[in-house]
């Protein structure tokens, strides 16, 4: 029987919300299609996560757990997802569209000749044909796009179907792994992370980002304050990662993060789409920006109009009060 | 170290009206620019390369103004798939001999984001994707990327082939001067044959609108006190 196959991103011994996402959807098409339903994991606590994946209705958990994968590196990934490729023979490979996946995707797709749909809003199977819906012309517009080819590759943008859980009682396949680092060519020589880089912004329940109505240091402290009482994740448009304001490690929209929380923040953003493409899917969105006419304003749950340095300090003790 | 970029003409997205406006890929830009920056000292050769129609010659010439040395037009019908250019970019530098190859990490247009690793797959060179900063160390490229948390900083070994971010750099606008000397900079053009792509775009519709929220009124207190209220008795998110 063929099957769909979900690489599951792993960040600090979880997998991924986005992943936990991308496998309900493929669990719901592998029972209308007849397809069984498998995970790879990657990393020396892969068989930790076994049980995770199976809770989300895996039954087989091909695991790498070699210690070589537990930074981001492409060549030894794809290495590992060949291996792993080459024993399970899915129709479809599905992931979320994470940065270290969308690193991978076409590289892996020549080595292993395979077709891909990057960066997708829906995807869907339809006879011979893998469909999607995909973002183009910097999301303004959604492409239906497809493929006939026997080996499809999918990555799906963040919050773009719900995780739910299905158990079902999975096993373990450990996939031999053989990885010669005299053929990487490349060397990670370290990572540099920021403060505030703590909270992966992508995974966050919560975030709060700001754009050039933060003026400055201080309406930075009033973002700061916000995202330590929500227990967010803060994030920035690219006007004030520009400025030096935010890190670029910040930065949501269509060439930063895509993000999809319960709750988003946006402080002083005029909400270019540029920008909403990156933020669209959140649940519930909260805009403070002076202009009423912001185009932030058509895509918020609850807008209110007024300079974010007046509003912010009284929301700020307000929610500090109410979530005490 | 000799550098090669490969460019794409691709619609004005940054437009708010489309008048069919075409312009070098704001990816592609920042790749050029870097390796420009880059090659400063030496005076080391920053080529081109250009999967496209005829009239991309004027994007061609764009990326020549900037500083580049010279160019290849692969001159191909318009429209098709990462995996077809990827194809035809690997023929081109299978007959070339460069220490660098950039290009931008996805297109204006299909934003795929794909052709940059497939081609290092085809030519089988180490790589690296989404770069905001590259520097030359004896005969490595030190290449910082975004990644999922913080950036990774990776030493490539050469030749090798890197996609840009526009987090890199600020293009520079070419002065009159370059675009005179575009002029007369030479653009090799070869008729190509698209091989068969691999994905096939349909029907172009409107991303789905969200419901309609609601603009809170009142004094700024009379505003905070309803949103509190609704987060919590409404949303259920705080």
């Amino acid at each position: 029987m063929s099957s769909i196959l979900v690489f599951c991103s792993v960040q600090e011994n979880r997998i991924k919300r986005s992943s936990l996402e991308v496998m309900s959807r493929a669990r719901q098409l592998a029972t209308e299609n007849g397809l069984s339903l498998g995970a790879a994991i990657l990393g020396s606590h892969a068989s930790s996560l076994v049980s995770e994946a199976t809770a989300h209705g895996a039954s087989q958990v091909f695991t790498v757990s070699d210690p070589v994968l537990d930074a981001h590196v492409n060549a030894p990934v794809i290495a590992a997802l060949e291996g792993i490729l080459t024993t399970v023979q899915p129709r479809l490979m599905v992931a979320a569209s994470t940065e270290s996946v969308k690193d991978v995707l076409g590289a892996l797709a020549v080595r292993t000749d395979a077709a891909v749909l990057p960066d997708v809003a829906s995807f869907d199977l339809a006879g011979d044909s893998v469909v999607c819906e995909r973002p183009v012309m910097a999301a303004k517009k959604l492409a239906a796009t497809h493929t006939t080819h026997p080996l499809v590759f999918v990555s799906v943008r963040s919050g773009s179907y719900e995780a739910s859980e299905a158990p079902v009682d999975g096993e373990e396949v450990a996939v031999p792994f053989h990885f010669d680092p005299a053929t990487l060519g490349a060397t990670l020589k370290e990572i540099v992370t920021q403060a505030g880089d703590t909270v992966d912004l992508s995974e966050a329940r919560v975030v709060v980002a700001a754009g050039r109505g933060v003026r400055d240091e201080a309406g930075r402290a009033l973002v700061q304050q916000l995202a330590d009482i929500t227990g967010a994740a803060i994030g920035a448009s690219r006007a004030v990662v520009e400025t030096g304001l935010f890190p670029a490690t910040a930065q949501i929209g269509q060439t930063g993060k895509v993000v999809s929380p319960d709750l988003y923040f946006a402080i002083g953003i005029s909400g270019a789409v540029q920008h909403t493409a990156g933020m669209a899917n959140s649940r519930i969105i909260v805009a403070i920006n002076k202009d009423p006419d912001a185009p932030i304003f058509d895509v918020a749950t609850y807008g209110l109009v007024g300079d974010c340095f007046t509003i912010l300090p009284l929301l700020n003790a307000a929610l500090r009060e109410a979530m005490a | 170290m000799k550098f090669c970029v490969c460019i794409k003409q691709v619609p004005d997205v940054q437009a708010t009206v489309q008048t069919g406006r075409m312009v070098l890929n704001a990816y592609d830009a920042s790749a050029v620019e870097e390796a420009l920056v880059l090659n400063e000292p030496t005076g080391d050769p920053v080529d081109l390369v250009l999967v496209g129609g005829p009239g991309a010659t004027e994007t061609i010439r764009k990326a020549l103004a900037m500083g580049a040395t010279g160019a290849t037009h692969l001159v191909t019908e318009d429209a098709t798939d990462s995996h077809a250019v990827a194809l035809l970019l690997s023929d081109h530098f299978s007959q070339a001999d460069y220490d660098v190859i950039l290009t931008g990490k996805q297109s204006q247009d299909s934003d795929a984001g794909l052709a940059g690793s497939m081609l290092a797959a085809r030519l089988n060179l180490p790589y690296a994707t989404n770069a905001v900063g590259l520097a030359i160390e004896g005969e490595k490229l030190i290449v910082t990327r975004q990644g999922d948390v913080g950036q990774e900083v990776i030493a490539l070994e050469t030749p090798c082939v890197v996609t840009c971010s526009n987090d890199m750099n600020n293009p520079r606008i070419p002065a009159l001067k370059g675009i005179m000397a575009a002029k007369r900079k030479p653009i090799t053009t070869v008729e190509a044959t698209l091989p068969e792509p691999r994905t096939v775009v349909g029907a172009t519709m409107d991303p789905p609108s969200r419901e309609p929220g609601v603009k809170l009124e009142g004094e700024p207190e009379e505003m905070v006190a309803d949103l509190v209220r609704r987060l919590d008795a409404e949303a259920g998110v705080i």
